[in-house]
């Protein structure tokens, strides 16, 4: 889920951005008339070594292996909002019958484009509205959050840690949460340090959140913004850290202990195989760890213990003998969350999750 | 109470100085440029250009010097394209200026293509042997990088510049009325032109600060709105430059005391604590604007108007 990065930029050059978008959209291959055109829409640019970045990751990855069959066009800096349905509609005009939408804001302009075509098919991530030609598909990245939440509990000599984050929205609380219980089943008493930046990528902010969480005693650094910047300043400061979207490692060589990695190569091409056999139909994935859209970066930085553990939660996980959000959970207030699913949250409670779990000791903001 | 700690203490005053430095370098130039009475909305697209031009520079030299040189070099250029338009060809400033924030954030994009996820050493930090292990105060005043004390430096000859020599009295003199300026036989858009460069400059040296030594890598973008906040601070310091350390200090105070604040759980929405420094600047808008007709506003009244010489 990926709201524009806001600045006052934003805002007076988004209609122009839209316009230089197109001008820099690129073909990954020679244009002939059989193969399949096969299109993407990204937010940032694909150099930001975050979330486009791994989207570009997984664009070349079908590149490579596809690449006889399919064509492909990307379309960078493409603001959410109306800009967002020019440029959709731009792909589908130029012959693309597969068009991947990778940001939360382009839902309702994939949808107004899907139904206005109904012979194209929509690849639209981290949404949850869906059609008959347009499907959903995200990763479940508080899985590998409570790896880290693990870790961080074990790795940390202060008992605190320090987590950045961009906004109060479900994927993120989810991911405070996922991280707190982990690390308290390796250390009940651990404390987090919240601070939110309300932004998604800002790298001197986020570099000083980092060190203000350092200045005030945590010596573990995770984040949920896009830059390396926290990663390099717990590496100036000789502390610890974990990457985010992409593996940071080179960031700080001695400071990264894992990194979330999304990995969306082998799900483009899955769907990519299913629409050249003529098998595409609407679906909605939600893929973590046991189907590699997840993935962790090597784990370095820790004593063979502590990454033997890690490997074992991971395992547990992916063999589904482990749910990071086991029952009973229990908010911040003390009360139990209901258990609708039996063993564990159920999807829907993890997908609108609005409440912190026992243990952060946080004001959410706007609650 | 942690905040009442010494090394506490010193720990955000550090914090506070690097994230006011690029703010107060673009703003500087900016307001010499505004007070010769051009009104250059670039500063977003001349910083990201420096923090660009300024990583590339670095990374084949390992030079920060070198590093700081070609981010300067990038602002002039940028600048020397909006000088061109603005005063060569009388094209309206704000559209020009906008139009450089895109074109720079573009540019930028491409020149640093080839740089993402490479690292460079941070500029190294001042070290006097007695003096930078003063407790406390030592650090902050004797072991900061090049780039703070250039910034003060950078200032106090503005200031100087233009209150103490004949030349700043003609400068702006050429943005509070060009006309007159024109009629006494003053070169207007030459003078200008000078401004404007210096402007970009600046605003280049501001925006290499970012990767040189703030966060030592370059992102597209990595700028996040940095020169639009420096554009603000001018109005801010109402044009004044020793209104403008004040300012630029403030700004970083705010944003770093928030970031403290959550963390300690200070109930203050952070949101409130990030939007004080646009509030400051609307109550100064306010003030000057009612002041406005009194003696005293340094509000350079050409300012953003177009002049095109009658012979």
């Amino acid at each position: 889920m990926r709201p524009s990065v806001v600045t006052a930029a934003a805002a007076a050059a988004a209609a122009s951005l839209a316009a230089l978008a197109i001008v820099s959209g690129a073909t990954g291959a020679e244009k002939t008339a059989d193969k399949l055109k096969v299109g993407f829409i990204y937010l940032g640019p694909v150099g930001d070594m975050g979330w486009t970045y791994q989207h570009e990751v997984g664009r070349q990855g079908l590149v490579k292996d596809l690449g006889d069959k399919i064509e492909t066009t990307y379309l960078e800096n493409v603001p959410e909002g109306p800009d967002a349905e020019r440029s959709i509609e731009q792909l589908v005009r130029s012959g693309h019958k597969l068009i991947f939408t990778t940001s939360f804001g382009y839902m309702d302009q994939t949808l107004k484009v899907a139904k206005k075509y109904p012979n194209v098919h929509f690849e639209h991530a981290t949404g949850y509205k869906r059609d008959k030609n347009m499907s959903t598909y995200s990763g479940r990245w508080y899985e590998s959050r409570y790896i880290q939440g693990q870790i961080a509990g074990k790795m940390s000599k202060t008992g605190v840690l320090g987590y950045i984050v961009s906004f109060p929205i479900p994927e993120v609380i989810m991911g405070i949460n996922a991280t707190m219980l982990g690390a308290q089943s390796v250390n009940p008493n651990i404390k987090v340090k919240i601070i939110w930046v309300n932004t998604w990528f800002d790298p001197g902010k986020e570099a000083d959140a980092a060190k203000a969480l350092l200045d005030q005693g945590a010596d573990v650094i995770m984040q949920h913004t896009d830059s390396p910047a926290a990663v390099q300043v717990a590496a100036a400061r000789g502390a610890l850290a974990f990457g985010q979207d992409s593996d940071m490692i080179k960031f700080g060589p001695k400071t990264q202990l894992t990194s979330i990695i999304d990995n969306w190569a082998p799900y483009y091409e899955e769907r990519v195989k299913a629409e050249l056999a003529g098998k595409w139909t609407s679906s909605d994935t939600w893929g973590g760890l046991n189907s590699k859209l997840v993935v962790m970066a090597p784990y370095t930085n820790m004593p063979a213990d502590v990454k033997k553990m890690a490997e074992a939660t991971e395992a547990a996980i992916v063999a589904g003998t482990l749910h990071p959000f086991k029952c009973p959970v229990i908010a911040q207030d003390g009360k139990t969350v209901e258990c609708k699913n039996g063993k564990n949250l159920d999807d829907d409670q993890i997908l609108s999750m609005n409440f912190y779990v026992k243990g952060v000791d946080d004001k959410m903001p706007g609650k | 109470m942690q905040f009442l700690e010494p090394a506490f203490l010193q720990a955000i005053v550090l914090s506070v100085i690097a994230a006011s430095t690029p703010l107060l370098l673009a703003a500087s130039g900016e307001l010499v440029a505004e007070r010769a009475g051009v009104l250059n909305l670039g500063l977003e697209g001349m910083m990201i250009m420096g923090a660009a031009c300024g990583f590339a520079g670095a990374y084949f030299t390992d030079s920060v010097i070198v590093g700081a040189l070609a981010g300067v070099l990038a602002g002039v250029f940028m600048s020397a394209v909006f000088a061109a338009l603005t005063l060569g060809l009388a094209v309206n400033q704000v559209a020009a200026g906008l139009a450089l924030t895109i074109f720079g954030i573009g540019l930028s994009g491409l020149i640093g293509a080839g740089f993402v996820g490479a690292r460079i050493e941070t500029a190294p930090h001042l070290h006097l042997p007695v003096l930078t292990d003063i407790a406390v105060i030592g650090n902050i005043a004797f072991g900061q990088d090049a780039f703070v004390y250039a910034s003060l430096a950078l200032l106090a000859g503005i200031w100087w510049f233009l209150y103490r020599t004949r030349a700043g009295l003609v400068l702006r003199a050429v943005g509070d009325n060009h006309v007159s300026a024109h009629a006494l036989g003053y070169p207007v858009l030459r003078i200008r032109f000078w401004a404007v460069l210096f402007g970009g400059a600046c605003a280049g040296l501001g925006g290499a600060y970012l990767p040189l030594a703030y966060t030592p890598f370059f992102i597209p973008g990595m700028t996040a709105g940095r020169g639009w906040i420096a554009l603000a601070l001018v109005v801010f310091a109402s044009w004044l430059p020793g209104r403008l350390v004040i300012g630029a200090y403030l700004f970083g105070f705010v944003t770093i005391l928030q970031l403290h604040f959550q963390a300690l759980h200070v109930p203050v929405p952070s949101q409130f604590m990030s939007s004080l420094p646009y509030l400051a600047t609307v109550l100064v808008l306010i003030a000057i604007s009612r002041r406005r007709g009194l003696a005293g506003s340094a509000t350079p009244a050409s300012l953003g108007l177009v002049f095109v010489p009658d012979r």
